[in-house]
């Protein structure tokens, strides 16, 4: 279904496969005539081109060769990009099944016309292309975009369930497949225990990428997710190493040979490579951040710098026979933090894009690649050998879950429970690695080579869909303990002082603990490691680059209210009266109690915001385009009913009070300048920039009042819940249709009637609306208030 | 009390009253001892003699805590002027790791008392409530690490917090009502507002301390790391 589906829904792809095909066939005319002139007379224009060189100038040549393999590969990327795009054309797809099914089908069916043509298929994947150019952008990513801080806190949990886990799972499967071909009967004699090893180790590594969807949809606990995460960043890099020295044991030595100092050496050999490799990208990214604090005059060049140096420190790390893998992720995680505040908006946005612009090609073209080489006669199939993979495969996995997390969960405040080991257990699912590894085996080392890739195509394809298309049902199914993380300021900040809190604590009964750890860190980082690193005077810290994004929001709001009061006041009577609005009906209450819950901060979700295959749109990009739309829509709207103040009105400012740019006193100005600026960068639009300094204004204006009041007034907090409201719906990808019909039919509660009433009965005088700070501490100050802030919704069309 | 803790029946008493292990008292009356130099009680400047604490932007604050009348449960409102062992105790057992022995409504109280002690740091001047002014100081004091983050920040920060507390607990006030502060009950809703708005699947009181926030889960986690070792490794 899924097939035809696709089908019906992507024509392009069947045009661009037949474009490729055109091509290659073209390409195999002309090896072919290529071949044959010396024995056949040349019948085209081929022949004068390849046979008669000194000939006069042919009018039209075709040198297919010359631009053989990028055209080829760019070929490929683009039949991977387009079926992704089938892909998400048709919503409910990526919903019912992860897309490196659909990667994996199309594939097939590339494959299968190839085949059916007698095709040779194009050279992507060999060894050296796919540890050189297909993986490090892979690991990159997902190094680049770990949640750094739940990583860190669940590191241990993490460390010993990737590590120990991969290590158990490969040596498990192995010795157990060792065993199954002993039996004389499965003919499998002449596959030896280290070909089992290898095998096993390849096997084990799983690739939870597309699980890490499921979760975030179905929004599991930050635990669970954690784990996974770990396990798809650690993974692959321990079984590439654990690959790389059972290969390296298997060159050495025929089997008779291996020693018990070999054994240690290698074991030795693994936490060098695993430990130095980290070692390595610390150090490459320390050097790279330390080049962005540099690079502000060449902006355009940050994005290369970051890049650059973490395939450096591959490149390095395996020049020295070390973990490239561990390194990069090294890498990516240690530079994040400082290069994140070094580089400039735009670029920030450009090597995240670019990041996963990256991985996302690798992996489909590795993806895709394994569907083609599905179809072919390069298979060997033992039901015997196969269908015991598969099991111990579960197995296993099973084992080691239960048995792993059974002792993790001794050391744990917060332990797994069983449904998250089952679910952690379900999400083994092979991907794209584990399938480069096998198709990468040395022919001459591995004679049955074709059995292992067909033993782990099979694995794949019933974990990647059996597995993958079950998982979302079987998390709702089982209602695993869902998410409790989710950012609020006063989250942040309570997490902040409890951090502090405890690491106090500790220090006064004298315990060197787990929080003194990340205490003592942050010190260091702050005494040594960001002055060297990053440049100065930037005002950094999570809670600000949070309150930041709270204040983007705000803005729109600000806009968003200014628009509404502009064409909600503009009559020449903008009399307001202070008058007491009628209780709200419970009814009310509840709505209001519902959107607010429902709605409020959802678009923000920093931890669990992980994709693997695309970047969540921007909301400050989103956020910007929209402040420009409103901001043109209120200039339109003044420019018609003669207004000076496109958001003049009170109303319109009455949110910089709290949530404003801090930025009016003087001495700010070196941080306004950077505020500024990437504000700019976020949409270069000078529509932005002129909000900003209109806000300075008001801001400025607003000063003196503002250090009277203390307490906040209920009122306008429903307007601020009401405007976070439209933020969601704005920001969050729902149909805007959707949008409007939650307002229109917010509308007709009586609540706003009544709103409505009094507002035409209003006689006060505008001072009176603009004296805000008289407003605060008045009793009765704030009903004004309440009534403009339901106002607009009653205007809104 | 004085320094004759080392009597069993006085350390029983003790664990009775704290929950903690006589172990952990041993090790907690050694650290006692060394910060008050062998005095009975310890005063606020005993606490300048721990140097790692120096360096801690809420210092004044946790100091404070540790003579806070409401955490030794000792009074409404007001400072202690020094404090003795079984004080300096009440206060750690706060932070005391959960036991897996407990049940659901122990875990949940131990729960709320580490957040109340938390919010007791917030709410400096004891009315209950946490004011805008409170916040601030607050907030401003958890910045001041960083030369950077001038005031200004700091307060909007605060101003922006308050508002979004009052947001989440807005449902529940008359519209005329003007938001004084936080109080403990916004403030456990505050950090836990998702378990009313999304958990609505999961009504049993088990899910109360499932889906509760991230700090209640830290305060748990820290209490265990912290001083559930202490007994083991405490390097005094």
């Amino acid at each position: 279904m899924g097939l035809q589906m696709f089908m019906t829904l992507s024509p392009w792809n069947w045009l661009l496969l037949l474009t490729a095909l055109e091509c290659s066939e073209a390409s195999s005319d002309l090896k072919e005539s290529a071949t044959s002139t010396a024995q056949h007379v040349p019948n085209a224009w081929f022949a004068a081109a390849s046979s008669e060189p000194d000939e006069r100038i042919s009018v039209f040549e075709l040198d297919y060769d010359y631009v053989q393999i990028p055209y080829e590969v760019t070929l490929w990327i683009l039949l991977a990009s387009l079926a992704k795009i089938g892909f998400h054309v048709y919503h409910r797809l990526p919903g019912l099944m992860p897309e490196s099914c659909l990667l994996i089908l199309v594939g097939v069916l590339v494959g299968g016309i190839i085949f059916g043509t007698d095709h040779k298929s194009p050279p992507v994947m060999d060894s050296s292309i796919y540890f050189l150019y297909l993986l490090p952008p892979i690991v990159l990513e997902s190094g680049y975009f770990m949640p750094t801080r739940p990583f860190f806190e669940n590191f241990g949990s993490i460390l010993w369930w990737a590590g120990l886990g991969a290590l158990v799972n490969a040596f498990g499967i192995g010795l157990c497949l060792y065993l199954i071909c002993q039996v004389k009967a499965f003919g499998l004699g002449d596959v030896n225990l280290l070909q089992n090893l290898l095998f096993g180790s390849l096997i084990s590594s799983v690739d939870p990428m597309a699980v890490l969807a499921v979760f975030q949809e179905a929004r599991v606990n930050e635990q669970l997710y954690m784990m996974i995460f770990g396990e798809a960043l650690l993974n692959d890099g321990i079984s590439v190493v654990l690959y790389n020295i059972l290969i390296a044991f298997i060159k050495m030595h025929t089997f008779e040979d291996i020693e018990a100092v070999d054994i240690l050496a290698g074991c030795a050999r693994f936490v060098v490579v695993g430990v130095g490799g980290v070692l390595f990208g610390i150090v490459f990214g320390f050097i790279s951040a330390f080049i962005t604090r540099f690079t502000h005059n060449v902006s355009a060049i940050e994005p290369l710098i970051v890049f650059m140096f973490s395939y450096l420190s591959y490149l390095a790390a395996e020049t020295l026979y070390l973990s490239g893998i561990l390194a990069i992720t090294a890498c990516a995680v240690t530079m994040k933090k400082y290069v994140e505040e070094n580089v400039s908006q735009k670029s920030y946005t450009t090597i995240k894009y670019f990041m996963k612009m990256l991985s996302s090609v690798s992996e489909t073209l590795i993806f895709i690649f394994m569907g083609v080489s599905t179809v072919g006669k390069n298979h060997e199939w033992n039901w015997a050998f196969i269908c015991f993979t598969l099991v111990f495969c579960q197995i296993w996995r099973a084992i080691s879950v239960f048995a792993l997390f059974y002792v993790s969960n001794q050391f744990r405040t917060f332990p797994f429970s069983i449904k998250d080991q089952c679910i952690i257990f379900y999400s083994g699912v092979r991907g794209a690695g584990t399938f480069s590894l096998a198709f990468l085996l040395p022919l001459s080392l591995f004679p049955r080579k074709k059995l292992f890739v067909t033993a782990t195509l099979v694995v794949i394809y019933f974990t990647t869909f059996i597995q993958g298309i079950t998982i979302g049902p079987l998390v709702r199914y089982l209602d695993v303990k869902k998410t409790n993380k989710k950012e609020s300021i006063n989250e942040e900040l309570h997490i902040r002082l409890m951090d502090h809190l405890k690491a106090g604590i500790e220090d006064v009964c004298g315990h060197w603990g787990h929080y003194q750890v990340r205490d003592k860190f942050k010190k260091f980082d702050h005494r040594y490691l960001r002055k060297i690193l990053i440049r100065k005077n930037l005002p950094k810290s999570s809670i600000v680059s949070l309150y930041k994004k709270l204040e983007m929001k705000q803005a729109i709001e600000m806009v968003e209210t200014g628009i509404l009061s502009s064409t909600a006041f503009s009559v020449p009577h903008v009399a307001q009266r202070i008058q007491r609005i009628k209780r709200l009906s419970p009814e009310d209450v509840e709505s209001m109690r519902d959107i607010l819950t429902r709605n409020l901060y959802q678009v923000r979700q920093r931890t669990l915001s992980y994709n693997k295959y695309n970047l969540k749109p921007q909301t400050s990009e989103k956020q910007a385009k929209e402040i420009l739309i409103r901001r043109q829509n209120t200039l339109r709207e003044s420019m018609r009913k003669g207004h000076s103040l496109p958001w003049g009105k009170p109303a319109g400012t009455k949110n910089i009070r709290y949530l404003s740019f801090p930025y009016s006193n003087p001495p700010s100005a070196g941080r306004d300048a950077r505020a500024a600026e990437s504000t700019d960068d976020d949409s270069s639009d000078p529509g932005v920039l002129s909000l900003k300094f209109s806000t300075h204004s008001r801001v400025a204006s607003l000063q003196k009042r503002r250090q009277t009041q203390e307490v906040i007034p209920m009122r306008r907090l429903h307007r601020g819940g009401k405007a976070f409201n439209f933020g969601y719906q704005r920001n969050a990808s729902q149909e805007e249709d959707v949008g409007a019909g939650r307002r229109v039919a917010l509308r007709p509660k009586p609540l706003f009637h009544t709103v409505d009433e009094e507002y035409e009965s209003g006689g006060e005088s505008e001072e009176e609306s603009s004296a805000v700070g008289s407003r605060w501490t008045a009793d009765h100050g704030h009903s004004r208030e309440h009534h403009k802030s339901h106002s607009p919704l009653l205007r809104r069309k | 009390m004085g320094a004759a803790h080392s009597a069993s029946a006085e350390v029983r008493e003790l664990e009775g009253k704290t929950g903690f292990s006589s172990d952990q008292i041993e090790q907690l009356h050694r650290r006692f001892k060394q910060l008050s130099g062998d005095q009975p009680t310890i005063r606020k400047e005993n606490f300048n003699n721990v140097p790692d604490l120096e360096l801690n932007p809420i210092r004044s604050k946790i100091v404070r805590a540790f003579f806070d009348n409401r955490n030794l449960r000792k009074g409404p409102t007001g400072l202690a002027d020094e404090i003795n062992f079984e004080d300096f105790l009440t206060i750690m057992s706060y932070f005391r790791p959960i036991d897996t022995t407990m049940g659901e409504e122990q875990v949940e109280l131990s729960r709320k008392e580490k957040l109340r002690f938390l919010f007791h740091m917030y709410d400096s001047d004891s009315d209950g409530r946490i004011t805008l002014e409170e916040y601030r100081n607050v907030v401003e004091e958890l910045l001041s690490g960083n030369p950077h983050i001038e005031k200004e920040s700091a307060r909007s920060i605060a101003d922006g917090a308050m508002m979004e507390a009052a947001s989440v607990c807005v449902g529940q006030m008359e519209p005329d009502q003007v938001y004084e502060g936080i109080t403990f009950e916004d403030f456990l809703k505050v950090g836990t507002r998702y378990r009313w708005g999304q958990g609505n699947n999961r009504g049993s009181p088990g899910s109360v301390v499932a889906e509760e926030s991230a700090e209640g889960q830290l305060v748990r986690n820290s209490s265990s790391r912290g001083l559930g070792e202490a007994g083991a490794t405490c390097p005094l």
